[in-house]
């Protein structure tokens, strides 16, 4: 308990820190004192220098996953420009066959800028929450959102110039995120008025994408600018509330991804890979808690370290299915 | 460096420590970028450099932007697409519906507040049911010197010119799809396009201007049934439109 209320604060800007020895399992110590013995190291390391040798590429679920997003938002665009009521509206708001669906994000800024609660924003925002609850809450991050499609590929130039030295990422303080959560929810409230939605760019991305390009979407290119030459992300890992609002939601997700310690040879390729790679920290020699455990709330599902780990040390997994079968 | 009998100075920072001094810093920075960023968007709306023309059933204004969750279902479900989302330069504005009349009037081709149905947080508020419940604006005469009607001419062709796209419900022609107003040419002996294409009944009316039966002249007058769905001014023929209407925000430092 102790050990996922960590996890949980991590979410929130703690720091990651290794499984303290009062929260490691008998068995998770007993396996991590194996993987220490020489043998082991050593055996280790041939596997890793073979990995090396022979790269194994696999972009499964990243595919899923881009195919998953341009569907998402393919459906609001043709619903829009061929009148076929699919999903009528936009991210902050639609109607998914005449059911009310709404961000749980924008529901709350308008709910306290407007202070009033109409029903059917109710009903959009509890199904919405429940929908992405089930799947893994940040999910809809790396599922659903246009920007984060638009920042993945913003990623891939940034990481193009890291490697040739021609820009350096500069991290900023996880904690942010949540200062500006409070700070965005406080203004709705405070002024009246949406203040984050505008410059909210999934609204925006989302918006032009179904009603025709805005002057607006200047900001949404600027933001991948600094993403592109500043610092990797920034706007999905230091910033969006959204992003907050949906972890929360899925804090305790039925779709989770599992770490198998056991399998893992700790060269760190998940992390690498990672959005939010605090989560990942676990995968370090001695910081798991438990020969396997789910990596935590601020986890977005994206599966990029399920396809970069050789091993098939982290897998999808669904909470209690073990139980279940 | 290593002279102990120096006085003990502010400890240099180990490499780790000016990073983390400098992540501060820079978190800091950024917090306030992306505070300042959103609070750009209260300029436009304070200083009031944008009076739009809200849909049916729109809130008074402030407490509209602050309804509005900016999704468009509104424009999604207007067969006359006359609702338009508004761009970057509003401010807080930003994605909130408006109706530029001029260009595509309400026209109520909809049988009534299909917008209003929409709309998933009661910014168009349910508390309208009907056309002539709306209260969007009032339409008011702005340029009687260059009314047809009052200068007691007639009006033949179309009314907005071959190249105008917008649409109007000519029921004459068919009631369930709107007509492009470019389709329908007028022949008419005195102007009465504000009068004859109006949704409302009893919201405007050509009143006489003198006494003498042979005075062709006429004005138009608008009642208290007004509810400045736009009708008019997108048809009046002038250029720039006779009548037009003014939104709240207009009727309220009028007042």
């Amino acid at each position: 308990m102790k050990w996922f209320l960590h996890k949980l604060a991590m979410m929130f800007g703690a720091d990651p820190r290794k499984a303290a020895p009062t929260e490691e399992t008998d068995a998770a110590r007993e396996m991590k004192r194996f993987k220490k013995t020489p043998d082991q190291v050593q055996k280790r390391k041939e596997i890793i220098d073979h990995e090396h040798q022979y790269p194994l590429v696999s972009n499964k679920w990243r595919n899923m996953r881009w195919a998953s997003i341009i569907l998402i938002n393919a459906m609001f665009i043709v619903s829009f420009a061929w009148d076929v009521q699919l999903v009528e509206g936009s991210m902050s708001a639609s109607r998914f066959l005449g059911f009310h669906m709404a961000d749980p994000n924008a529901a709350l800024q308008v709910f306290l800028a407007y202070k009033d609660l109409v029903l059917n924003l109710v009903i959009g925002t509890v199904t919405v929450v429940l929908l992405w609850w089930i799947v893994g809450g940040r999910a809809f991050c790396s599922w659903a959102c246009p920007y984060h499609l638009l920042a993945e590929w913003a990623e891939a130039i940034h990481l193009f110039l890291a490697k040739r030295g021609w820009v350096k990422d500069h991290p900023f303080h996880r904690g942010l995120r949540v200062v500006l959560w409070f700070i965005f929810m406080g203004l709705a409230f405070g002024t009246g008025y949406t203040v984050f939605e505008y410059i909210n760019p999934v609204g925006i991305v989302s918006r032009a994408l179904i009603y025709g390009p805005t002057v607006a979407v200047v900001w949404v290119i600027f933001l991948l600018g600094v993403e592109i030459f500043f610092s990797r992300r920034f706007w999905c890992r230091y910033v969006c509330p959204i992003g907050l609002t949906y972890g929360i939601t899925g804090a305790v997700a039925p779709v989770q991804i599992k770490y198998d310690l056991e399998k893992c040879v700790h060269e760190g390729e998940c992390r690498a890979v990672c959005l939010v790679p605090h989560v990942l920290e676990i995968t370090k020699m001695g910081y798991a808690s438990d020969t396997t455990e789910f990596i935590g709330p601020d986890c977005t599902r994206c599966g990029l370290c399920v396809d970069a780990c050789p091993q098939e040390a982290l897998s999808f997994t669904i909470r209690g299915l073990d139980k279940i079968i | 460096m290593t002279d102990a009998s120096q006085t003990p100075k502010k400890p240099r920072l180990t490499r780790r420590e000016l990073e983390r001094r400098r992540l501060i810093l820079r978190t800091v920075g950024l917090g306030v970028a992306a505070v300042a960023a959103g609070l750009v968007g209260w300029y436009p709306v304070y200083r009031k450099l944008f009076d739009r023309l809200r849909p049916p059933g729109a809130l008074a204004e402030k407490e509209f932007l602050a309804a509005c969750i900016k999704c468009g279902q509104c424009v999604q479900v207007c067969p006359v697409e006359a609702i338009k989302l508004a761009d970057g330069d509003e401010g807080y504005g930003l994605g909130v519906p408006y109706i530029d009349a001029r260009a595509q009037a309400c026209d109520f081709s909809c049988d009534a507040v299909q917008c209003v149905l929409a709309c998933p947080t009661g910014a168009l508020s349910h508390a309208i049911a009907t056309k002539e419940e709306v209260t969007m604006g009032f339409a008011r005469l702005a340029r009687p010197e260059s009314c047809l009607a009052m200068k007691g001419e007639g009006f033949t062709g179309l009314a907005r010119g071959y190249d105008f796209t917008g649409l109007l419900r000519y029921e004459e022609i068919d009631r369930w799809e709107p007509q492009p107003v470019a389709s329908h040419p007028y022949e008419l002996d005195l102007c009465d396009l504000c009068v004859r294409e109006c949704p409302i009944q009893g919201a405007i009316s050509l009143e006489r201007i003198s006494d003498d039966p042979a005075d062709p002249r006429r004005i138009p007058t608008v009642h208290k049934a007004c509810v400045g769905c736009g009708t008019c001014e997108m048809i009046c023929p002038t250029e720039p439109a006779a009548i037009i209407i003014d939104t709240e925000i207009t009727l309220e430092a009028q007042s």
